[in-house]
């Protein structure tokens, strides 16, 4: 089963990496762009285990190592 | 309004002041300002009238306390910027961004003054280190210091590091730093000149670090997002690194009258401290701030983004000045310029927000709080540790302690700090000292930090005397002579009468060893509310001392440098168990008298210290604190990678004489033929001297009680760090 986890800063954090990276567009000449966010694409590849246990056991996995839930917001999706 | 204060921390005394100095009641932006700058965090409202004893003048100080950082003169036309701070609650929220952010605050209060930052030195404090929890967020403060301070270019060369339960729920990270200038560079976070600018500086603001003051949103913008609001900010060494530069290339064109960086309560605090020190007025037009999404008044005013700096500028500077920060890629806005008279007026959108005097602002109350005598004194203090079974071997007690968390090696930890980048760091973190050179001269900073926060538990007044002394000790064990010192003061709850006599000893304690060795206070911070669960750490004052090398050549190591020369102990020891690594190691203690400290003693091997050096009598020099004199030696002898034999002649118990913190104390090598003009040096000083023996070879001998391999020893104390936090 493949799994993909979507880690992204939670609203509102500094983003330095996104505040750089808006910086380096506008300064290309892409004007139009007014905010950037940088995370991150994970995939997981689990065997031995069913979707509704997989998605228990990857958001703890987020919890604990994949994400930083202070200032991180994640998203799982399973592909059944 | 009323019901508001109470939430944001404010005490209904406080409102009526509030009320009685506005002339009426204060709106939700101005009431959000208050809450802030009025904190014990801001205002020192506690600490203030105990601080006052503090002596802070010498010839050679430019700035004493009350600006960002304090500065000496060091000759030459240079001077040096220092100052000592605490990151500890964020740290404990979230250890990485915590303490980078930590190293970005007190980077940006030393290049504030205009001194280009030349090191950072970080004194931490964590719980047990079997928990788990500890573990965590060791690994994670190390990272964040190394993280941002390797990036911004600035070596972190020093610091110390201790474990104890005490420190459990509540982590202590202070971080110092040191810049050096050009003395005519020297700048003040002042603003003057009616008519000048208002020119913030640095990283957009955005909600960061308004969590406690959120329920002074409007209803509707809570309803949209409570997530809204985190509390933890995030660092950005990379427009620090940027900052740095442009502010430094500002003040070398002379093109600022004021700079400021803002800390807590963000654009309020520096503001309202600025035209306070000035003595003026100031009108901020706030929709004019840069922002990173939508916000409120309040939430800009008190924001704590990092990375921003508040300059005042004169009209016809104003071009260039924007041009300079345009070419480092900063963000220059003009929000505002500088007024007759002395009130904080905000707008927003042409409607004025904010009318209040700045000096209101910038000085809150004053608290004179109740002190009593904590009653945990009597019990833990009348403990005798010679009623304790004693291990029989002491090689093996050595060792113990040598792998212990405390005293063991910090190499995986500096080794992680970029501790050379800016190739001034002539002696590397694992000394005494650190010391560094100031380019373009012959001179050398010598840099310690230094707080035993059991000494201090058991006595504060001595406990806290001992922390100056030892950290002056440390200075002159490097070949350098103390000029002054940066403090941070970290407590529990100032509220209750037993911490408060605590701080009060213990301010007192500092107060009265800093005249006696004649050593200004320059700046400082004060930690208080460092409490969880109800239960407090213990009373830990951590002192940064700076010392002058004259001639960098003068400088001394700790390391036995060569075989067959003569292992003197200047200093006496005595039976002082009390407080002691020992007790807490082998027998889980933290009770007894701790050693004492007799000042005079102390100055005088100090003295004769810094003399032997000069003269180029003494070779190598350690101070003995923790672990005693055993830990001293080992640690000399592990330095060099060589050995010694030793006798010594005491009355003593064995473990009394290796592993009592007796002060005052050092461990030299000398050739033989000085060992004449050494004594008479340590006799004209009345202070003790003794020849323990030769080194030479490959083990530690001292009398029949301790013959362990260097190599051994060696591996002992590398290991030990890496193994605890690795689990």
């Amino acid at each position: 089963m493949k799994v993909s986890v979507f880690v992204s800063p939670k609203q509102g954090v500094l983003d330095p990496a996104g505040q750089a990276t808006l910086g380096s567009l506008k300064s290309l000449g892409f004007d139009e762009v007014s905010d950037v966010r940088i995370g991150k694409y994970i995939t997981l590849r689990l065997e031995g285990i069913d979707a509704d246990q997989a998605e228990e056991r990857v958001r703890e996995m987020c919890e604990r190592l994949l994400a930083n839930p202070i200032i991180e917001d994640f998203r799982v999706e399973i592909e059944r | 309004m009323a019901e508001l204060y109470e939430e944001l921390g404010l005490t209904a005394d406080e409102y009526r002041d509030i009320v009685r100095i506005l002339g009426r009641e204060p709106n939700k932006v101005e009431l959000g300002m208050y809450s802030l700058m009025w904190s014990e965090h801001c205002s020192y409202k506690s600490s203030k009238t105990v601080l006052a004893q503090l002596p802070t003048r010498a010839s050679y100080v430019l700035q004493g306390p009350g600006e960002n950082a304090g500065v000496i003169d060091i000759g030459g036309s240079l001077a040096v910027a220092f100052k000592m701070e605490s990151h500890n609650h964020p740290s404990a929220v979230e250890p990485y961004q915590g303490a980078a952010t930590g190293i970005g605050g007190i980077v940006r209060d030393i290049f504030t003054m205009g001194a280009r930052p030349i090191a950072c030195l970080d004194p931490l404090r964590f719980g047990d280190p079997a928990s788990p929890r500890t573990r965590y967020l060791f690994g994670g403060v190390i990272a964040g210091i190394a993280g941002y301070g390797n990036c911004l270019g600035i070596p972190t060369v020093g610091g110390d590091i201790y474990f104890d339960p005490c420190y459990d729920e509540n982590i202590l990270v202070n971080v110092m730093c040191i810049g050096v200038m050009p003395k005519e560079s020297l700048i003040r976070g002042q603003a003057t000149g009616i008519g000048n600018a208002v020119v913030l500086l640095g990283n957009r603001t955005g909600r960061d670090g308004i969590g406690g003051a959120s329920i002074l949103a409007s209803q509707e913008f809570d309803e949209k997002s409570q997530e809204k609001r985190p509390s933890v900010q995030v660092g950005d060494p990379f427009t620090e690194k940027l900052l740095i530069e442009a502010c430094l290339e500002l003040l070398e064109r002379k093109l600022l009258v004021g700079l400021q960086d803002l800390g807590a309560a963000g654009i309020s605090c520096a503001c309202s401290e600025t035209a306070a020190r000035g003595g003026v007025g100031m009108r901020v037009y706030l929709e004019k701030v840069p922002l990173r999404e939508e916000m409120e008044p309040f939430e800009i005013m008190i924001s704590e983004s990092q990375e921003r700096m508040l300059a005042i500028v004169e009209p016809k500077h104003l071009d260039e000045v924007l041009g300079v920060c345009r070419r480092w890629g900063l963000n220059a806005v003009v929000i505002g310029e500088v007024v007759e008279g002395d009130a904080l007026e905000i707008y927003w959108h042409g409607e004025k927000v904010v009318d209040v005097p700045a000096s209101s602002l910038a000085s809150g109350p004053v608290y004179d709080r109740p002190a009593e005598r904590p009653e945990y004194l009597d019990e833990a203090r009348a403990f005798d540790p010679s009623s304790l079974r004693h291990p029989e071997d002491c090689g093996e007690t050595l060792l113990r302690l040598a792998g212990g968390a405390n005293l063991s090696s910090r190499r995986m930890v500096w080794e992680q700090y970029d501790h050379m980048v800016q190739l001034n760091t002539v002696v590397y973190p694992g000394s005494d000292a650190a010391v560094l050179r100031i380019k373009g001269t012959s001179k050398a900073l010598a840099v310690s930090c230094d707080g035993n926060s059991r000494y201090v538990y058991l006595d504060p007044y001595a406990g806290t005397q001992i922390a100056v002394a030892e950290s002056a000790r440390n200075v002159v064990a490097s070949g350098g002579v103390p000029m002054a010192f940066t403090n941070c003061l970290n407590f529990g709850n100032p509220e209750k009468p037993g911490i408060f006599w605590q701080f009060r000893e213990a301010v007192r304690g500092m107060a009265d060893a800093a005249r006696y060795l004649e050593l200004p206070v320059v700046s400082g911070n004060v930690s208080f509310y460092n409490e969880s669960f109800g239960a407090a750490i213990y009373p830990t004052p951590i002192v940064g001392m700076v010392g002058l090398i004259g001639n960098v050549a003068n400088r001394t190591g700790i390391a036995f440098p060569d075989e067959g020369l003569l292992v003197v102990m200047l200093g006496e020891t005595l039976d002082e168990l009390g407080g002691s690594e020992y007790l807490w190691l082998l027998h889980g203690l933290t009770a007894g008298e701790p050693p004492r400290l007799d000042l005079r003693l102390e100055k005088g091997a100090q003295t004769v210290c810094i003399e032997g050096i000069r003269r180029g009598i003494i070779i190598s020099a350690h101070d003995c604190s923790e672990g005693g004199a055993a830990i001293a030696l080992l640690e000399c002898c592990c330095a060099g990678g060589i050995g010694a034999r030793l006798e010594v002649e005491t009355e003593l118990r064995p473990v009394s004489w290796l592993f009592s913190e007796s002060q005052s104390r050092f461990v030299l090598t000398l050739r033989d033929e000085d060992l004449d003009a050494m004594r008479e040096l340590a006799g004209s000083r009345g202070v003790p001297l003794r020849v323990l023996g030769r080194t030479g070879g490959d083990r530690l001998v001292i009398n029949d009680w301790i013959d362990l391999e260097v190599r051994e020893m060696n591996r002992v104390r590398e290991e030990a760090l890496e193994k605890l936090m690795r689990g």
